[in-house]
């Protein structure tokens, strides 16, 4: 049967062949459309990261006492919440006058590390990653990056947590 | 372009559509892991890779609407 030209066609045919000669074109436009439109929501969604990234500003928290100068022993940790209570923390004491502490969460899916002190590093027990205790940097294992820093300062015989250094 | 040959040039370009849309979606998850870490610096290249990986799979599904235009018509004059 003989089509008639395009212009005279019905909007719907385009959309909704009867015919089954050309019903394989319309399946194939239309799942090609969808995948096209899921590219738009994939860049979308780089898009609005961006913009909040543009419009989300670093936030600052106050700083919170740890403990007190002499509260651990060298090579003794000491476990806390900073910035806020749901943010577990593990204060090691490296040297008589040394202290680091990091995000207590494995940046690969959030175990707690613990101190390994035999070892000298920071191990997670759910996939064997570890960190090093001196930077926080990544030793082994599947954890992508390292584990955030928090930043300590001296203020009298008290040590304080100021920033988390991502 | 015959039916057949139509339909192969459409199946390839949507083969690669689908190509380039994994590429986009490891694109948005690895952005989003990289911006709760707190790291933005590749958000900006990866929004720039994701819009010209979306020109792209426009520009597969207009080919894909031209072939399409072009194999109906010559059926139309058969």
């Amino acid at each position: 049967m003989r089509r008639k030209p395009a212009q005279e066609e019905p909007l719907w045919r385009d959309e909704f062949s009867i015919q089954s000669a050309t019903e394989k074109y319309v399946a194939r436009r239309q799942f090609a459309k969808f995948l096209v439109l899921t590219s738009l929501g994939m860049f979308i969604g780089n898009l609005w990261i961006l913009v909040r990234s543009w419009f989300l500003s670093k936030p600052s928290f106050a700083p919170q006492r740890v403990s007190g100068l002499n509260e651990i022993a060298v090579g003794e940790v000491k476990l806390f919440s900073y910035p806020t209570a749901e943010d577990p923390c593990i204060m090691i004491r490296t040297g008589p006058q040394q202290f680091v502490a990091y995000s207590q969460k494995c940046t690969h899916l959030s175990c707690a590390v613990y101190f390994a002190r035999e070892q000298s590093r920071l191990e997670c027990p759910c996939h064997e990653g570890y960190f090093a205790v001196e930077d926080g940097s990544v030793l082994q294992g599947p954890p992508p990056r390292p584990l955030p820093r928090i930043r300590l300062q001296r203020d009298g015989n008290d040590i304080v947590a100021t920033e988390v250094q991502l | 372009m015959t039916r057949r040959g139509g339909l192969t040039a459409i199946d390839g370009a949507i083969a690669l559509i689908a190509i380039l849309l994994i590429i986009q979606m490891w694109l948005l998850t690895a952005t989003l892991e990289s911006h709760l870490a707190g790291h933005p610096e590749p958000i900006l290249p990866a929004a720039i890779i994701s819009a010209v990986l979306f020109c792209a799979c426009g520009g597969l599904f207009l080919f894909i609407g031209r072939i399409d235009v072009e194999v109906r018509s010559r059926d139309d004059h058969d």
